[in-house]
């Protein structure tokens, strides 16, 4: 009781002062906690964050034609777009000058692809050009500005300087504008014109077409999902087996097999002819479409819908239901109003576990999609690995994302993410 | 315990180069053309040298994985097969090496210089084409009706010849065949395809026949679409359709008319250490030589690159019958055809794939 008279701090065994004792032993916890996540946290951040982040920034990095043509670009800043005619000598001569060294280092040629997402043409101007500029000595064979435009007449218009003068900027928002069918130019943002919009279309697909996936998810998997958790254990996990046995089974080979299923000569269409149902010669489309797309990726996903509503079904006691059927409720109000309800978190897991897989998608679209059922993510893995556009593709993954977020962010406000239970 | 440890851990690194120093990386398509490469080129080089080939199936995503290795700093490759698009590109972004050939290729058995012996097909200074290949239509001999058909037009003729047909999924190639068939000249053919207007009286051609057409993206689809029954004909590698034609058996048959000529060969990834630039500059000389070109006819219908393999080229390895043929560069099959145009698709693609894309997708 002594120590309740005494005016100094508290203190511990060893003399410190019992708050500064409690920090430290804290801290030490906390470093032990943070020592065991740190193999997580490293390879987290070197493995995927700053991949990705590198990948993003490429959407709005645009250092090469000021790294390639520095000379020109300082040039071109006196010149008049507006004004419709070339510019004058001291441009010419800049870009001979940065073209030389650019040619040494052979960085002409990629500049001139790159330019090529913004104008057809420069690619081939770049490297014709190229061939010749290499003969020409900077110090000595000025003027240039004729023999540049004897090389090839596109120097001499003005159009082709706009188009260096206007993605000379080192942060560029074009690939975000190409992204969303619009394009720089001098005159600022512009719509593309309309036989080249597909972009937008394409989010705009993939969007309304993962919304059907996941609800038709919801349909085919609430049923199977009920009747897992209600049935005994042992054929519940027979039943199990079932469900998982396609979900180990190799994506490729389920999305060919559908393909088999599907076809107008496939098995589908054949016990259809078969049966009488549909004419021989009005077979069903099936596949190549929308709808091959959107059969072929609920099969695919479903399992993951499945999972999370059984593994919250399992805990609803089945006696909410009995004793709502005691109180006189029909079948329809005890199963509507007892256990929908309690069965929610486990349709909102699966929901956006289902609909955020989907907005991805890439391969099955690609292989059942045709032209009506393709994604953007087919579009992404075109500029990727096809057409080389990476700063295209990092600008469509970086609004993919963005969308992802977006409608997470929107689940959390309506639904609550604290709704959300995967067991 | 440790010093056993430690003496491993230096034998391991003693032998370890060697080990590396006896092994190449060569990149390929895959399937039956990676198989020939491996009986014509691979195998024999290993015994000649002892040196053992990784195969890598890689080559649809060469460009794109060659830029990825290029900026990581760390090339893994040494040999790659690309199509001569894409040996173009990887040529102008510097992440392929120059490649002369007369010094660093074998001449002809009589005499005549590499790039003599190539002649045309030399498109780019980094690429060794291996074998001519070509984007032409298979057509199913039972559903084509009594008369089969003979030119390419019939693609566009869905009176005559009802049921779906198989495109690939992209402007090339498409855009010309609908061109030729709506009248234009085939000396005009690119001229008019450079103009807007041009562009859009190919796609209206195509627009004609978009309800009947299925659009592939894997050279195995059309073959696949053909034995199903599903497409009455298709375009895809000539190479495809001899198999199914002559190892499956299947009712189908060549239309050669307007097919595409491509080129498809080696090229060095830039980067490499000397040691490795050495062995596959080695490796180059020898599989590219006249008799190992006109070997790998003997496993699959392609035409080899070099003048002087031709006429060396003999009977399929495992069917025993002639290949010369069943080669597109065959007299009888090359009447009428186009060679790819690498200017133009080079400057076009991204232009004319956005209009064709927005226009599938209407």
């Amino acid at each position: 009781m002594s120590d309740a008279t005494q005016s100094g701090p508290v203190l511990a065994a060893d003399g410190t002062p019992l708050k500064r004792s409690l920090a430290r032993s804290l801290r030490v916890q906390k470093m032990r906690a943070m020592a065991l996540i740190a193999p997580l946290l490293i390879f987290v951040l070197v493995s995927f964050i700053i991949p990705i982040g590198s990948m993003l920034f490429r959407s709005v990095e645009n250092g090469m034609v000021s790294q390639t043509l520095p000379l020109t670009v300082v040039a071109l800043q006196d010149w008049d777009v507006e004004s419709g005619e070339a510019p004058d000598e001291p441009v010419y001569q800049a870009f001979v000058a940065d073209m030389v060294v650019a040619i040494e280092n052979k960085e002409h040629t990629k500049l001139g692809t790159r330019l090529n997402y913004e104008q057809t043409g420069m690619s081939s101007l770049f490297r014709k050009s190229g061939r010749k500029i290499k003969r020409l000595d900077p110090a000595e064979d000025a003027p240039f500005k004729e023999k540049l435009i004897d090389i090839d007449k596109k120097w001499g218009e003005a159009e082709t300087w706009a188009v260096i003068k206007t993605h000379s900027v080192k942060i560029t928002n074009g690939y975000f504008l190409n992204a969303v069918d619009m394009r720089r130019t001098p005159e600022g943002a512009q719509v593309q014109p309309e036989d080249k919009r597909i972009l937008i279309k394409l989010f705009q697909r993939t969007l309304i077409m993962s919304l059907i996936i996941t609800c038709s998810c919801i349909l085919l998997a609430y049923p199977v999902a009920w009747l897992l958790a209600n049935l005994p254990a042992r054929t519940a996990n027979m039943l199990m087996i079932l469900v998982l046995l396609p979900f180990w089974t190799s994506l490729l080979v389920r999305t060919s097999a559908w393909k088999v299923m599907l076809q107008q000569q496939g098995v589908i269409n054949e016990t259809l002819v078969w049966l009488g149902l549909v004419a021989d010669d009005s077979r069903l489309a099936l596949i190549n479409n929308a709808t091959g797309t959107i059969i072929a990726m609920t099969h695919i996903l479903l399992p993951f819908m499945i999972l999370p509503m059984y593994s919250v079904m399992r805990t609803i006691q089945p006696t909410y239901l009995r004793a709502a059927k005691s109180m006189g409720a029909t079948n329809w109000t005890a199963f509507w109003r007892v256990y929908f309800p309690l069965s929610v978190p486990g349709i909102g897991a699966g929901s956006i576990l289902v609909f955020i897989l989907a907005i991805g998608y890439y391969i099955t679209p690609e292989i059942v999609g045709g032209t009506k059922g393709v994604f953007i993510s087919n579009r992404i893995a075109y500029h990727i690995s096809s057409s080389l556009n990476w700063g295209l593709a990092a600008a469509l993954g970086t609004i993919l994302l963005g969308v992802v977020l977006l409608l997470y962010w929107c689940y959390d406000k309506i639904v609550g993410i604290d709704n959300v239970k995967l067991g | 315990m440790k010093t056993k440890l430690t003496a491993l851990a230096v034998t391991t690194a003693l032998v370890a180069p060697a080990a590396i120093a006896e092994e190449m990386t060569i990149v390929s398509w895959g399937g039956a053309y990676s198989k020939s490469q491996l009986r014509a080129y691979h195998e024999p080089y290993s015994e000649k040298t002892g040196v053992t080939i990784i195969n890598d199936d890689s080559s649809a995503e060469a460009v794109a994985k060659l830029r990825a290795m290029d900026e990581a700093g760390n090339v893994t490759w040494d040999v790659v097969d690309v199509v001569a698009a894409d040996a173009i590109r990887l040529c102008d972004e510097g992440l392929a090496m120059e490649i002369d050939p007369d010094t660093q290729l074998a001449a002809a058995p009589d005499g005549t210089s590499a790039s003599e012996d190539f002649g045309d097909l030399l498109v780019s200074e980094c690429f060794i084409p291996q074998i001519v290949y070509s984007t032409t239509f298979g057509y199913r001999t039972d559903l084509v009706g009594d008369t089969a058909p003979t030119e390419i037009c019939a693609v566009f003729d869905t009176a005559t010849y009802p049921g779906k047909r198989s495109l690939e999924k992209r402007p090339i190639n498409n855009m010309e065949w609908a061109l030729l068939c709506d009248g234009v000249a085939k000396e005009d053919v690119y001229d008019v395809l450079a103009t807007p207007e041009g562009q859009d009286q190919a796609l209206a051609k195509l627009d004609t026949i978009k309800d009947d057409v299925i659009w592939w993206s894997a050279g195995a689809d059309t073959p696949q679409l053909l034995a199903d029954g599903e497409v009455i004909m298709g375009s895809t590698y000539n190479g495809r359709l001899f198999s199914v034609i002559e190892e499956q058996k299947q009712p189908v048959a060549m239309l050669w008319d307007a097919q595409v000529f491509d080129l498809d060969g080696w090229i060095i990834p830039a980067g490499l250490s000397d040691e490795r630039k050495a062995r596959a500059l080695d490796y180059i000389m020898f599989a590219t030589d006249t008799q190992r070109l006109a070997d790998q006819a003997k496993y699959i219908s392609y035409g080899p690159a070099r003048a002087s393999s031709a006429p060396l080229v003999g009977k399929h390895a495992d069917l025993g019958i002639d290949m010369a043929p069943h080669m597109p560069t065959d007299p009888e099959n090359a009447k009428n055809t186009f060679l790819y145009n690498y200017e133009f698709w080079a400057d076009y693609r991204d232009d004319i794939d956005a209009k064709f894309q927005a226009w599938l997708a209407k």
